[in-house]
């Protein structure tokens, strides 16, 4: 099946170069970045984590939103969403190998990488966090591949991937509760010292990832003969919306926990990101925009008649996605080192060549995706 | 298949080929206890260190850095130091030693990236 | 030949699998007997069940006496000084009370104590968050004395431990150092690129029977002994003096204590 990404009209050629482009220039980047050290990003002893590893969290977020449509249609019999089970799937194995990435390229050492596995180590977050991604990873590409396999030769699914499948579904959820792990049992950062983080995780995953599937299944009606179908959408519309209100309650609860409870240690780091603190405010700017995009989002979705028509559901998913990227991919991580455990502050923003590598990381997952897309939909195309 | 026998056999010698480093080491390592009374020499024949000495430096450094045992025995009762500054590197300069070798196979161990060549 | 495309993948990936594994099983019987008898302590090593630190300030009165104590670290250990401030790495250093001890200072606080440089490093926590987060085992507790040790060796660089560590005490190689230690001392490596740094009560100096260099240095301003021990010097100043740590309610239990006059 590889065979059918390597036909293409001059769009799918055209954009495939592009992203090859950026990743070029990305790794390039890398190299720099390789021999120079990590001091070419904006990292400094105070902050110590940035934009890759916020990155990181924000894509671990979209691939377990592959559960939302796997769940329904497997476990509930939704068949609605038979159509985009493998759009939720290949987005789950672009996001995870992006995933991998930036953990990649954020690594002092990398060259020792293998050492997380070498030497187990079970009351590190961050060693069961490298189980569960590769596990993810394997486990949605044999799914896909597997059904995808099965949709070519126009019969139904082997039996034995129905325990994968369900092995799958319960994997997403954890994963991004490992994740939201790495950062809970800190006992130095406040702004991730909450019982509520990992719920946070869930539901800002469960409202970016489908999200951006309705972004793509709209692509992909719009460019190639596979429909996904208003109903598809219209399911991932409504339930975008309601993990989008949750989303937004559990950040409203923190507000309160902090700002009721007048502690200097809930407050000041929700302080410096939305009003800024002893006079630093560098990231205020985007914060807002997160909030507006964010209310923005919210309007279009609750109205119904936004919500229906499938433009303005567009600029709600597209809204969204782009909130809580910069609320998870950037904020969050942030803000947790800031302030510092001295409660003073050193600002963060990354560089050029650290955005570049981003960038050129962002490029490879949507590679992936394209590829994968590509080959799915010929299938879907083919057998229709 | 065509020429099945040619292709298994081929094959087969291509898997050792490959293979030959990893089968070669456990079949010629020594039997451990005879090996555990030679190992103890510090002055070892050459051939022995050529061919142990990343496993004897990793023994050493996890010996030193996370047991805190910083004194290596050997069979002749005597005491060193396990230490590249203190030790080896006191009588054996770096280049000839280390470099010798290691720039004719090619290979950049990154043990230099910290530790210090003593320049006596 | 009869065999597809994708049969043939999928049994050179599972040959891949197979051959890697089988090599790993092979390197097995060269594991390293940590018990060996061959490797030993030094004779005059000093050892403790629980290393820790009183930093007793009343007699640090001037610049120069920090100053001294902090150089004596730097200067052993190789610790690089980078121009740009954020690449920082400072294995002790001086900070006020209310950065020191964020949450104790309030609006009307001596004004001695308000100005009082305090000594900070890693207070080497009998229940260190940054040991647990560790996924290599890079940090871990020192069987010996429970010195919150590091191993540059191993550490891949990920800085969980930074993230984890509630008293800021560990630093990051965000650059080659060398180029940046004034001057080497050959008694000791530096640290590559990329890994992380800190404290470690001076381990190798103890292993050879000496005091901790910062200990030596601060003319009895830092109190250095056996917590275990109850007629160690820092049991008997702890018993003498009140006493506080940093951030005590997170329940890391720091082994560096401050006394305060009373």
């Amino acid at each position: 099946m590889l065979e059918k990404a390597l036909r293409g009209g001059k769009w799918y050629w055209g954009w495939v170069f592009f992203l090859f482009t950026l990743i070029g220039i990305g790794f390039i980047s890398y190299l720099h970045q390789f021999k120079y050290g990590l001091g070419i990003t904006g990292m400094s002893r105070d902050v110590s984590w940035g934009l890759y590893i916020g990155q990181f969290t924000f894509l671990v977020g979209v691939a377990a939103s592959a559960v939302v449509i796997v769940l329904p249609y497997y476990l509930h019999n939704y068949k609605v969403f038979g159509r985009i089970t493998l759009l939720g799937e290949f987005l789950a194995v672009a996001s995870v190998t992006m995933c991998m990435l930036f953990i990649f390229v954020d690594m002092g050492q990398p060259m020792r990488i293998l050492n997380v596995f070498l030497y187990p180590t079970p009351s590190s977050v961050m060693f069961w966090d490298a189980i569960v991604l590769s596990g993810y990873l394997f486990l949605n590409l044999l799914v896909g591949w597997t059904v995808l396999g099965a949709e070519r030769k126009g019969i139904s699914p082997p039996g034995w991937i129905k325990p994968f499948i369900i092995l799958a579904i319960a994997w997403a959820p954890s994963i991004h509760i490992v994740t939201a792990f790495l950062y809970q049992g800190l006992p130095g950062r406040h702004l991730w010292l909450t019982a509520v983080m990992a719920a946070r995780f869930l539901a800002s995953a469960f409202s970016s990832g489908p999200a951006l599937i309705i972004i793509l299944a709209m692509i992909v009606r719009k460019f190639t003969k596979f429909d996904p179908g208003r109903e598809a959408i219209q399911a991932l519309g409504r339930i975008i919306t309601y993990f989008m209100i949750v989303n937004v309650l559990l950040f409203a609860f923190e507000l309160f926990t902090a700002f009721y409870s007048k502690i200097p240690g809930h407050m000041h780091p929700f302080q410096y990101l939305y009003g800024g603190l002893y006079g630093y405010g560098k990231l205020l700017v985007p914060m807002w925009i997160s909030i507006i995009l964010a209310v923005v989002a919210l309007i279009l979705l609750i109205n119904p008649n936004t919500r229906r028509n499938e433009t303005t559901l567009a600029i709600a998913a597209l809204a969204t996605f782009f909130s809580l990227w910069v609320d998870k991919g950037f904020g969050l991580v942030v803000g947790g080192f800031i302030p510092n455990p001295f409660e003073k502050i050193t600002e963060y923003w990354p560089t050029l060549p650290e955005s570049l590598i981003a960038l050129g990381i962002w490029a490879g997952g949507f590679l992936i995706l394209t590829v994968l897309y590509k080959i799915a939909i010929t299938v879907k195309e083919e057998t229709a | 298949m065509y020429n099945a026998g040619k292709i298994i056999a081929g094959l087969i010698v291509f898997l050792l080929i490959v293979t030959y480093p990893f089968i070669n080491r456990v079949v010629t390592k020594p039997v451990v206890d005879a090996e555990k009374v030679e190992r103890l020499k510090i002055k070892k024949p050459k051939e022995f260190t050529i061919a142990e000495h990343m496993t004897i430096l990793d023994e050493w450094r996890d010996s030193a850095v996370r047991d805190g045992r910083r004194i290596y025995m050997g069979s002749d009762e005597k005491k060193y130091p396990i230490s590249l500054q203190r030790n080896c590197l006191l009588c054996h300069p770096k280049e000839r030693l280390c470099d010798r070798c290691h720039n004719y196979v090619g290979v950049k161990p990154y043990c230099w990236n910290c530790h210090i060549e003593a320049k006596e | 030949m009869g065999i597809s495309r994708r049969e043939f993948l999928k049994v050179a990936g599972l040959s891949a699998i197979a051959g890697v594994g089988g090599s790993w099983v092979l390197s097995i019987p060269a594991k390293r007997d940590a018990e060996a008898y061959e490797f030993l302590r030094h004779p005059k090593a000093l050892t403790a069940k629980k290393w820790g630190m009183v930093v007793d300030l009343r007699r640090f009165k001037t610049q120069e006496d920090y100053r001294k104590v902090i150089e004596a670290c730097h200067n052993i250990h190789n610790v690089p000084q980078f121009d740009n401030p954020k690449h920082e790495i400072k294995w002790i250093w001086t900070d006020t009370f209310k950065h020191a001890f964020p949450g104790q200072e309030h609006k009307y606080i001596m004004e001695k104590l308000e100005h009082k440089p305090f000594l900070l490093l890693c207070n080497h926590c009998e229940n260190p968050p940054c040991v647990r987060v560790c996924p290599t085992k890079a940090t871990f507790k020192s069987k010996d004395g429970g010195i919150i040790m590091q191993d540059p060796h191993r550490c891949i660089g990920c800085r969980f431990c930074m993230a984890g560590c509630p008293y800021g005490a560990r630093s990051f190689n965000w650059r080659d150092p060398r180029p940046f230690v004034k001057k080497i001392n050959p008694g000791y490596p530096l640290r590559t690129i990329g890994v992380v740094e800190k404290c470690t009560f001076c381990e190798e100096r103890l292993a050879r029977g000496l005091i901790p260099a910062c200990v030596e240095a601060s003319n009895g301003g830092l109190i250095f002994g056996d917590l275990g021990d109850p007629d160690s010097e820092v049991r008997t100043a702890l018993r003498a003096n009140y006493t506080i740590r940093r951030k005590s309610e997170l329940g890391t239990e720091p082994s560096v204590f401050y006394i305060i006059e009373i």
